[in-house]
């Protein structure tokens, strides 16, 4: 067992691996799938950008699964439960999303890569590490607690600026409780707290960047500029030698 | 307090409840898994046997950090004494039992505050299923280690997880420094040392009252 220099999801691991300790009673070695993370906070497209990439690579006959954030059949409930009657603290936030994220990576997440699928995923541990890390919660904590996870082949970073990252919420559904970081008492003003939250939340992504090896990309351009960026780089890694082959190449 | 199922800590816990309550202590008392937050989440997945041993343990620990922050930290910040059936050394012990990493478990529970006194109720596995068949307990599908899939026998399955928790709770006692108590011995001889144990710590927190009058 290789012993991590530093512990947890600490200084980004190594891609298709544990983080840190991982799961003992799990292991992953040598399978034939990919982890395709896409990063970004709400409003930069990232849905749009997964369907249209999901086409595109089943197309070639690459097997492919989706997974999102706090969308786990067993988390699901309590999470939304949870968030409706705003008793969460910090702590039990980040918890919940933690456990939500586990019960994903043993269920679909590690089955699926063990199968040869490519997992694309909406949303990463990044959402969860950005969120506490605005919430005050301490960086090195909550990067032990996330070392069970899988350090994703790729990592895309859909990057926008607070200004238009704005307008396009407010145009699409507006904004609500915790995407406004209500929690955090910022302010009564709902639009000044969204602002601040939004503001802050980018910070950490951007903090995050080095740290993780994102692949940014300006998510102010068109869909189709960001889509065609987002399959010339995918194609790449998928064009090294130990990635799965598509179905028209294959030869067994 | 700590100890695996049929350790008798429950009713010790009640009995020094009381023994406090009657020398005029406020006690506040705390159980493990006992959050109405993931009470339901923690339903589902026992009822469907769909929780794997990470979630487990991710879901213990969100309910400990309700209760820390709900019943823990502000019942001391109101100079009571807060008693806890079952603490952070419940999930070193049966997260590690079922194959989680110790060390992530451990830096996981970091946020949690260090008790003044921990004490383990040990016991031997032959004792405390005795204890349970007694009472007529139905052995549960997850204390008795029954999703490890270890055994089909759910005595025999009790058997093997506990006497891993048991190994575990033994590493414990060295490393946190937990207070002994063999809890084979009957009711009153373990209330007698579980008093004394904790009545070192009560003078401690007399004198406290004394300088805080004063100052």
């Amino acid at each position: 067992m290789n012993q991590p220099e530093e512990s947890g999801a600490n200084g980004g691991g190594k891609p298709g691996q544990y983080y840190s300790y991982g799961i003992p009673y799990l292991s992953i070695s040598d399978y034939p799938g990919k982890l395709l993370a896409i990063e970004g906070t709400d409003g930069v497209g990232r849905s749009t950008q997964i369907r249209l990439l999901r086409e595109w690579l089943e197309v070639q006959g690459y097997g492919v699964i989706e997974t999102g954030w706090t969308r786990s059949e067993l988390m699901s409930p309590t999470i939304d439960l949870a968030k409706s009657s705003n008793t969460l603290n910090k702590l039990t936030f980040v918890l919940l999303y933690a456990t939500d994220f586990a019960d994903r990576l043993e269920k679909e997440i590690i089955p699926a890569l063990k199968a040869g699928f490519i997992v694309l995923s909406d949303r990463y541990i990044f959402t969860a590490l950005a969120r506490a890390g605005v919430r005050g919660v301490d960086r090195t904590w909550i990067r032990n607690l996330y070392g069970f996870g899988i350090a994703p082949h790729l990592v895309f970073y859909l990057r926008i600026d607070a200004k238009t990252l704005i307008r396009r919420v407010l145009q699409s559904r507006g904004m609500d409780y915790w995407e406004s970081g209500m929690d955090m008492k910022l302010g009564d003003d709902i639009y000044e707290s969204f602002r601040a939250y939004q503001r802050a939340l980018l910070k950490e992504y951007a903090s995050m960047s080095d740290e993780f090896s994102f692949r940014v990309l300006d998510a102010r351009r068109r869909v189709e500029v960001i889509q065609d960026e987002l399959r010339r780089q995918i194609a790449g890694f998928l064009a090294e030698p130990d990635s799965p082959a598509p179905i028209a190449t294959k030869s067994e | 307090m700590e100890g695996i199922d049929g350790s008798g800590k429950t009713t010790q816990l009640a009995l020094l409840a009381k023994w406090l309550k009657a020398a005029g202590h406020p006690v506040f008392q705390t159980e493990w898994n006992s959050s109405a937050l993931v009470k339901a989440a923690t339903k589902t997945g026992k009822k469907k046997n769909a929780l794997t041993p990470m979630t487990f343990s991710l879901l213990h620990a969100t309910d400990f950090a309700d209760r820390l922050l709900y019943n823990v930290i502000p019942p001391l910040k109101a100079g009571m004494i807060v008693l806890a059936d079952r603490y952070t050394y419940t999930a070193f012990a049966r997260d590690a039992a079922r194959g989680v990493d110790r060390r992530w478990v451990r830096e996981l529970y970091s946020f949690a505050v260090k008790p003044d006194l921990a004490v383990y109720f040990r016991v031997p596995i032959d004792v405390s299923l005795d204890r349970l068949l007694a009472r007529r307990v139905k052995l549960k599908f997850y204390e008795a280690g029954m999703d490890m899939g270890w055994s089909s026998q759910p005595l025999e399955s009790f058997r093997i997880f506990q006497g891993k928790v048991l190994d575990e709770y033994d590493r414990l006692v060295d490393e946190y420094g937990l207070s002994l108590v063999n809890a084979a011995g009957s009711i009153t001889d373990q209330q007698r040392v579980f008093r004394r144990l904790v009545s070192q710590h009560l003078e401690i927190a007399h004198h406290d009252d004394l300088v805080d009058e004063s100052a």
